[in-house]
């Protein structure tokens, strides 16, 4: 019977794939750990210069930065986080969707004039906007393989030259924010110029002594908290996509199991009709021989 | 006098000291017990720390903010020159 020895082998090949899929959770599950301790490392620090920014507030407001010049909108840069890998659910396929979906609403006029660009993090946008001709700036793929500050402060002091040069006026982030391991929530954040709603916060009644002086130290802090922020995304995008990554192979090996149940059903059906046919092609081939 | 030093990847250290000298932009200048509260940022060198037994303990850090509140230090640098 050519059916049993088919339902054999598609039973091994799922048996395989479901192997693959079930460490492939494992090691996102190991990763996406690890992902997320970065995130829970980086909160002091992130807490401690707002604070910082909130007492120096009142200078920030009437500052004249170049980070927080609010300008004609003429060049727009899109920064697109996504990750290296696929296999991980809708968490590369959302952002582009939500990245084209701004363009469309806010920026065609942009593209059409070619005033809109695109650094794109991670090879799965990458390989997208460069694929469908848009103006792709840099490659930052690498950044992925050892997330830490300094390798991501190299990708954010390129824009932010970039805007301080007049090169763009207008910065934001699509990215996937981790919530958790299930959860992402799709995000778009204003990168450059600096929001203002970051900029109001309550100062707390202590008189600090400023040195060198109280301008200098916001003109340092500025471009800190865009840095952080641009590798908070980052982080958040990586723990968000080996959360995705985890659901993703878990849903996975759960409907490979599915799968093996009903294949194994059929092939047992299969067999045990096989065994009745020869039992019924025996007994009637005694009784002929009985009856002759 | 408690002196933190944070970094976006890590917390570096963290715990009781005596003193700690930091590489101000206007000339390093060293923090002790009841110093008045203050915030000034930070040229790259290195931060000298006194811990309360007496010995001494140097971090190579890539620039930064300092922060001196009611005897709590938070040396907020942007990173740590590992040795």
């Amino acid at each position: 019977m050519a059916n049993l020895k088919e339902v054999r082998l598609r039973i091994a090949s799922v048996k395989s794939t479901q192997q693959i899929t079930k460490a492939m959770k494992m090691v996102s599950a190991a990763k996406f750990r690890r992902a997320t301790d970065a995130i829970v490392q980086m909160r002091p620090y992130a807490n401690k210069l707002k604070d910082m920014l909130a007492n120096l507030s009142e200078s920030v407001a009437d500052m004249d930065n170049v980070f927080t010049q609010e300008r004609e909108l003429n060049n727009v840069l899109l920064v697109v986080i996504t990750s290296n890998r696929g296999l991980a659910g809708a968490f590369n396929n959302n952002v582009i969707k939500a990245t084209n979906a701004l363009i469309a609403e806010k920026y065609a006029e942009h593209q059409k004039q070619g005033k809109l660009h695109i650094v794109a993090v991670g090879k799965k946008s990458q390989d997208f906007y460069t694929r469908n001709k848009f103006q792709v700036i840099g490659n930052n793929n690498e950044v992925f393989n050892k997330l830490n500050f300094t390798n991501a402060s190299a990708i954010v002091e390129a824009i932010m030259d970039g805007f301080a040069a007049g090169k763009f006026d207008h910065v934001e982030m699509i990215y996937n924010q981790f919530k958790n391991a299930a959860v992402q929530i799709l995000t778009q954040e204003q990168l450059l110029p600096l929001p203002k709603a970051v900029q109001d916060a309550k100062a707390s009644k202590v008189d600090y002594l400023f040195e060198p002086s109280k301008e200098e130290i916001v003109e340092e802090l500025i471009p800190k908290s865009i840095r952080l922020q641009f590798y908070k995304a980052l982080l958040d995008s990586h723990a968000a996509e080996h959360g995705a990554r985890m659901t993703a192979m878990d849903k996975a090996t759960d409907n490979a199991g599915e799968l093996l149940r009903s294949l194994t059903l059929q092939y047992n059906q299969a067999r045990q009709a096989a065994i009745t046919n020869e039992i019924l092609e025996i007994v009637s081939g005694a009784n002929a021989l009985a009856e002759a | 006098m408690i002196l933190d030093i944070l970094t976006p990847d890590k917390k570096v250290f963290s715990g009781e000291v005596i003193s700690v000298t930091v590489p101000g932009k206007a000339g390093s200048f060293q923090i002790m017990e009841n110093h008045a509260a203050i915030i000034s940022t930070l040229d790259n060198g290195l931060v000298e720390i006194r811990l309360t037994d007496k010995s001494q303990e140097l971090f190579n850090i890539k620039g930064g903010v300092v922060e001196v509140l009611k005897n709590k230090v938070v040396v907020l640098a942007d990173g740590v020159v590992e040795e």
